[in-house]
């Protein structure tokens, strides 16, 4: 729990990961000489973790995970700086690099997720048991905003229908909601900023849940999700646009109908309960033909966007038979 | 106001005016425009232009409220005349970077999205404005036309704030300090005149 406070540090400031590690090698080698006195100060957990020569350099925040074959290869994978400084949480501000200032203050742990709605018994799922539910897998998507850029982001988690077949969900259980954490004394930029109805809310059909693609996402780059990226849990979506991924889940609730989405609430006409990525579909106020790859150079940004962002061969068949211009 | 304060207020200026685009110049031979350069290159320009035209606007109250400060005037035509170089930078990275120089795309545009013909037509409104500013054109036209001309950019400021928020998420309340700042100039002109009518009567009667 030291890494997460990125607020009042400019990234500048920030360790290399391997020099902090060696700085924490050295700092075991002076606590083994007897130098430690003063270690005490630091904190039970962490003066156990610098005593004990374990082989969890980086214990706190890296993940064990395994490879996947639903990771999307042959595309070049965005930096680490800007998919953490480049992201749309409104509740902890509306520009890009918002986010990773003001999101240090959100209370990952303990955390839990509640399931309930439409299933055999409501139950609630502490976030350790939930890292441990499955094998974390490396998963690389494209991420397509629908503000028309896209990143190419190596997510960790595993596929949410594990999960979503522990919940027990009834057969009556058409939509899964998602909620975001929200308070307002901690995320109070969500109603400085905005007029939107908080807390965040998300849903899918229950057959796009149970798609093996949609990931229940505890990590990327093999590190544990920065609050930013919606830490503790989240989900991923790689084929709708990425507001259709939300962050940050307390309350996972099976419905029957579907579920208002925030969204679609703030503008149904700009936001439809589908959002799958479509360059036949403009939004109202730009074309998503194309998309501006982030990371890139200005001149060399631009790149077309791909139906369904490149994944319709497993999600294609979701949307048989429907108007997809009219279900956007 | 003495000749050097002017000669060094208005090199300050001009530095003003020019860093925002200096910064981007440098930004962009060093590719270090942040995570999506397109992006930060339209807004801050945009951004920019509507901060020059509210300053601006701001230049015609302040002298009515107090005469003291009449010399801005001479600061005015150079704010005016940055508002539509950066403008101009706006429109020409929309085309290249927004419309990849399709015609066919950029007329789709227009008529289909309402911030960009609200853009296009505030632009359109800052053409002869930037057209008119020299002294042969004031001459030309003569004060009384020329003042009437220039009220045009009271349309142009309204028309960059309504593209401001027809821009961005319906929920997001970025454009309202640009929109409280040009209401509250556009709004100050008739109330010092109404107030200045009202200090004139009495005498009068």
């Amino acid at each position: 729990m030291l890494i997460r406070k990125p607020s009042e540090f400019p990234s500048s400031a920030i360790t290399p990961k391997d020099e902090y590690i060696n700085r924490r090698r050295f700092l075991r080698g002076a606590v083994a000489s007897g130098l430690g006195a003063g270690a005490a100060l630091l904190g039970a957990d962490r003066l156990v973790d610098l005593i004990s020569p374990s082989a969890r350099v980086f214990a706190d925040t890296k993940l064990q995970t395994v490879k996947s074959p639903l990771s999307t290869s042959g595309e070049q994978l965005t930096s680490l700086q800007d998919i953490t400084h480049y992201n749309n949480y409104y509740e902890f501000g509306v520009e890009k690099d918002k986010p990773a200032q003001n999101a240090g203050i959100l209370p990952t742990r303990p955390w839990a997720v509640q399931v309930d709605g439409l299933v055999k018994k409501p139950k609630t799922y502490d976030i350790d048991t939930l890292l441990k539910f499955r094998p974390l897998e490396d998963r690389v998507y494209r991420h397509r905003c629908v503000e028309a850029w896209s990143m190419v982001i190596p997510w960790v988690g595993y596929s949410l229908s594990e999960f979503i077949k522990d919940c027990e969900p009834l057969s009556t259980a058409k939509y899964v909601q998602f909620l975001t954490f929200y308070d307002k004394k901690i995320d109070k930029w969500g109603t400085q900023e905005t007029s939107i109805f908080w807390p965040y809310s998300e849903g899918l059909r229950m057959d796009e849940a149970m798609n093996p693609l949609t990931l229940l996402t505890f990590g990327l780059y093999g590190d544990v999700l920065p609050n930013q990226n919606g830490a503790p849990v989240r989900i991923v979506v790689p084929w709708k646009y990425g507001f259709k991924s939300a962050k940050s889940i307390v309350k996972v609730r099976f419905v029957d109908k579907q579920p208002g989405t925030t969204w679609q609430q703030q503008n149904a006409r700009e936001y439809g309960f589908y959002s799958n990525v479509n360059p036949t579909v403009d939004h109202p106020r730009w074309s998503q033909k194309t998309e501006r790859r982030i990371g890139q150079p200005f001149y060399a940004q631009r790149r077309t966007t791909l139906m369904f962002n490149g994944y319709g061969e497993q999600v294609a068949s979701l949307y048989n038979g429907m108007d997809l211009r009219k279900n956007y | 106001m003495k000749k050097s304060n002017l000669v060094l207020l208005k090199t300050l200026a001009w530095i003003a005016c020019l860093w925002p685009f200096a910064v981007l110049a440098w930004g962009a031979v060093n590719n270090t425009l942040g995570a999506d350069p397109t992006a930060h290159i339209e807004l801050t320009t945009g951004y920019t232009t509507l901060m020059l035209l509210t300053i601006g606007l701001g230049i015609t109250p302040l002298r009515r409220v107090s005469p003291r400060l009449s010399w801005l005037i001479k600061f005015r035509r150079l704010i005016g005349l940055f508002a539509f170089f950066y403008a101009t930078v706006h429109m020409l990275a929309y085309v290249g970077l927004y419309a990849g120089f399709s015609v066919q795309s950029m007329l789709e545009d227009i008529a289909k999205r309402r911030f960009i013909t609200m853009g296009v037509t505030a632009y359109l409104l800052l053409i002869p404005l930037a057209l008119t500013s020299t002294n042969w054109a004031i001459r030309k036209l003569g004060g009384k036309r020329w003042n009437l001309l220039h009220k045009l950019v009271y349309a142009a400021a309204l028309c960059g704030v309504i593209h401001y928020w027809w821009q961005v998420k319906t929920g997001v309340l970025l454009p309202l300090p640009f929109t409280v700042a040009v209401i509250v100039l556009l709004l100050a002109r008739p109330v010092l005149t109404w107030r200045q009518r009202r200090k004139v009567r009495p005498v009068a009667v």
